[in-house]
Parts: structure tokens; C-alpha cells; sequence
């Protein structure tokens, strides 16, 4: 594995590198869209939301990793779903303790990073296999893949929908003798889904090798 | 009555899981292939979220809420476990999809042929975690807690199979080649998703 020499070599450069663009978790494995999308709306939302999933997935690996050669297969699941509700309770008390508004805001969304794709994914797919340095640095990489997905999307629909980033008004709205006349629909649920579809599509053009053929 | 009806309508409808809050994405996207899986997939999903919601509420209600230790002793009458929900739930959603999935292999060989792949792969749906997390946070009783998990399940197994055979028919059309397979499947479910909004409008 690594060079036990340098604590952050090419192993560990690659590994967190890689998820944030060529190997994207939403935008080329296409996980964790499940809680993802509807935090959306707004940028503050959806960069606490990644902040969140950073951090759980970046622990939850780590953890994972550091009791790999001790869980007995058949039982793994339940031991990485105990490990990540825990960090995600610790999230979870945070926001409400910090970041009260946003937390109401956010309501069930925190506690579905629990089962978010991405965070059992790497646990599974990549902490059990790897030590623990390593997995923390592979949860890094994907959790920020992740939130920069989220803040563009974000971004597209908050910009589009209120004319407004981190809700600072950019593009005057035409109510308040401006000139902008927002896209109401950017802040409905089916936008994310179709502003979704344009980055795969515009991901597939630029790399046809992900293509589908069926 | 009214109330349990006006309920269920809305959990199906208006407030869809897939449609409306995203959920249970990545098993919506990946097992909308062919009708048959999706409507396994969906009747799992029914039968799961209405054993665990329920469930989860009985053990909310008497073990994790301020106050609802006070039947072990008068000192505990402050105790107020329910940080530790998140846990409870995941933990009870695990262990209903094995009991399930066990009971299901043992008493019915035929139904688990078609359902049993689909039960682990449920433990770790959102979907199921999040109807234990709404009947949280909305403060269902018991039998809000049933009629909203069999709303919810059903609303969203009506949206899997609806894709699936949207998916179905769609073999036949010229995609361009970057949206082919997932990306057509987003817009398609945006378009699903504009379709439900259009239940909003109706008052119960």
C-alpha cells in the first residue's frame, strides 16, 4: 500500500482526488441522490448539508477501517450502520445546538445520511479493504465530490429560482422594480431532478467512455 | 375517519416520497428497469414501512421520549433519551428487514423467490428510514403512524412502478447517447414529479 515514509504521498493524493471530479459519487456513480437533492433550494442549506457528509463520511470510514480485521462478516452491516448513526447523532446535535433555524430547516435530511448511499458505500467498498489513514482520506474525497455537486446545483437553483447566493440578492427580482423575473420552478422539487440530468449529460459528453448502451 | 383519509391521500400523493422529498432515490433509479422488479421491489417497501413506522413509534413513544421512562421509577420522569432515535430506528428498520426476510422464507418459499433479494437491500432504503423520521418529527400517534407508512409505502411503490414502465416503453426511443440509461431517467422522474404537483392543489 502506501510508503510508510510520507503520510500524505501519491496513494493518498489520488485517492482524494479522484471522487472530486473523474470519479464522482453523484455526478459518475450516481449514489447518495437520495437525501441530496431536496436541500438543494438553497446554497447555506445545501454547504452545511456537505459539511455533513464530509465529516460522516470521512469518520465513518476512518472508524470503519480501524475495526475492520476485528467484525465478523456476517454482522459488518450492522456495525457500519451503528458506527455512522452515531456520527450522524453527533451532526445532528450540533446543528440543533448551533444552527437551530437551518436544523428545523433541514428536519429529516440530517438523519438520512444515515443511510445515504455514499457513506455505506465507502465503508463497505472501500474502509473494509483499506487501513485506516487511507479510508479517511478516500471519505475526504468523496464527501467533497459530493458537497460540490450539491453547492452547483444549489447555486443553479438558488440563483435561477430567487436570484440570490447565500442569499445575498444578485440579479434584482422584477417585484422589487428590478429587472429579474425569477423561475419559479427552479424551487420546486422536479428542477433538481432535471438540473441533475443536464450535469450527466454534459459529464457523458465530455467522457463518452461513461456512456450507457442498452 | 376524515382525518386518517385525508392523511393517507396526502402521504401518497402530495407529499410522495420519490416524487416530492427524493427519497429512496438510488433503489428508484437502479430497480426501474422492468415492471416486475419494480412492483417487487415496491410491495417490499409497503410491507417494511408499515411493520417499522408503527413500530418505531411504540418504541419512541414509551422509551426514548422526556419522561417516558418514569414507569421503571419517579427519579427517570426527566430522562429524555429521543437523541438516541436515529439509533433506535436504524436498528429496529435492520432487524424488521432480517425477522422479515427469515419469517418470509420460512412460511412462504414462493413469495420470498420474488421479494427475499429485495429485503436486505430495504434495510438501507431512505425511504424507510424516513417514514420513522417524519412520524418523529410530526408527532404521529399510532394509528397516524399506520395510515401514513401505508401511504407513504404505497405512494412510492406507485411511483417505482410508474417509472418502470415509462422505462419499458421508452426501449424504443432514439435517446441522445450522453442522457442514455440516467439521464433520461432523471428528466423522466422530473416530469413524474411535475405531474404529482399537480395533486397540491387539492384540499381535503
Amino acid at each position: 500500500m502506501s510508503g510508510s515514509v510520507s503520510v500524505f504521498g501519491a496513494d493518498e493524493r489520488r485517492t482524494l482526488v479522484a471522487p472530486i471530479v473523474a470519479n464522482n459519487p453523484i455526478g459518475v456513480q450516481v449514489l447518495g441522490i437520495c437525501s441530496a437533492l431536496a436541500v438543494t433550494t438553497r446554497m447555506d442549506k445545501a454547504l452545511v448539508m456537505g459539511i455533513g457528509v464530509i465529516l460522516v463520511t470521512a469518520l465513518a470510514n476512518l472508524a470503519v477501517s480501524l475495526v475492520r480485521n476485528h467484525t465478523p462478516g456476517s454482522i459488518r452491516i450492522i456495525v457500519q450502520l451503528s458506527i455512522i448513526a452515531s456520527l450522524v447523532i453527533v451532526v445532528d446535535q450540533v446543528l440543533k445546538a448551533y444552527l437551530y433555524e437551518l436544523s428545523l430547516e433541514l428536519s429529516v435530511y440530517v438523519g438520512l445520511i444515515i443511510t445515504n448511499c455514499i457513506v455505506m458505500g465507502r465503508a463497505e467498498g472501500f474502509a473494509m479493504q483499506n487501513p485506516p489513514w487511507l479510508s479517511f482520506v478516500d471519505g475526504i474525497g468523496n464527501g467533497v465530490g459530493y458537497a460540490l455537486v450539491l453547492l452547483l446545483v444549489a447555486f443553479a437553483r438558488e440563483l435561477l429560482g430567487a436570484g440570490r447566493v447565500f442569499g445575498l440578492q444578485l440579479l434584482p427580482l422584477a417585484k422589487d422594480g428590478g429587472w429579474y423575473q425569477p423561475n419559479g420552478l427552479m424551487l420546486l422539487a422536479p428542477s433538481a431532478l432535471f438540473i441533475i440530468a443536464l450535469l450527466i449529460w454534459l459529464l457523458r459528453t465530455l467522457k463518452p467512455e461513461l456512456q450507457e448502451r442498452d | 375517519m376524515e382525518a386518517y383519509l385525508a392523511l393517507a391521500l396526502r402521504s401518497m400523493f402530495l407529499e410522495n416520497m420519490a416524487l416530492a422529498f427524493f427519497l429512496g432515490m438510488c433503489s428508484f433509479l437502479a430497480c426501474s428497469k422492468k415492471v416486475e422488479t419494480a412492483l417487487g421491489l415496491g410491495v417490499a417497501v409497503v410491507f417494511v414501512q408499515v411493520l417499522t413506522v408503527p413500530l418505531n413509534q411504540l418504541l419512541l413513544r414509551h422509551f426514548l421520549k422526556e419522561g417516558a421512562l418514569a414507569w421503571i421509577s419517579p427519579s427517570l420522569a426527566h430522562v429524555n433519551l429521543s437523541f438516541l432515535s436515529f439509533i433506535l430506528f436504524i436498528g429496529t428498520i435492520a432487524a424488521a428487514t432480517q425477522v422479515v426476510e427469515m419469517a418470509v422464507d420460512r412460511f412462504a418459499p414462493k413469495l420470498y423467490a420474488t421479494l427475499g433479494v429485495f429485503l436486505p437491500l430495504i434495510a438501507v432504503n431512505c425511504v424507510i428510514l424516513a417514514g420513522s423520521l417524519f412520524m418523529q418529527e410530526r408527532d404521529y400517534g399510532f394509528g397516524e403512524s399506520v395510515v401514513f407508512a401505508l401511504g407513504s409505502g404505497l405512494g412510492w411503490a406507485l411511483a417505482i412502478v410508474a417509472m418502470a414502465a415509462v422505462r419499458e416503453k421508452m426501449r424504443y426511443s432514439n435517446v441522445p447517447a450522453g442522457l442514455r440509461g440516467l439521464g433520461i431517467t432523471f428528466v423522466v422522474a422530473g416530469l413524474m414529479s411535475l405531474a404529482f404537483m399537480m395533486f397540491s392543489g387539492i384540499q381535503l
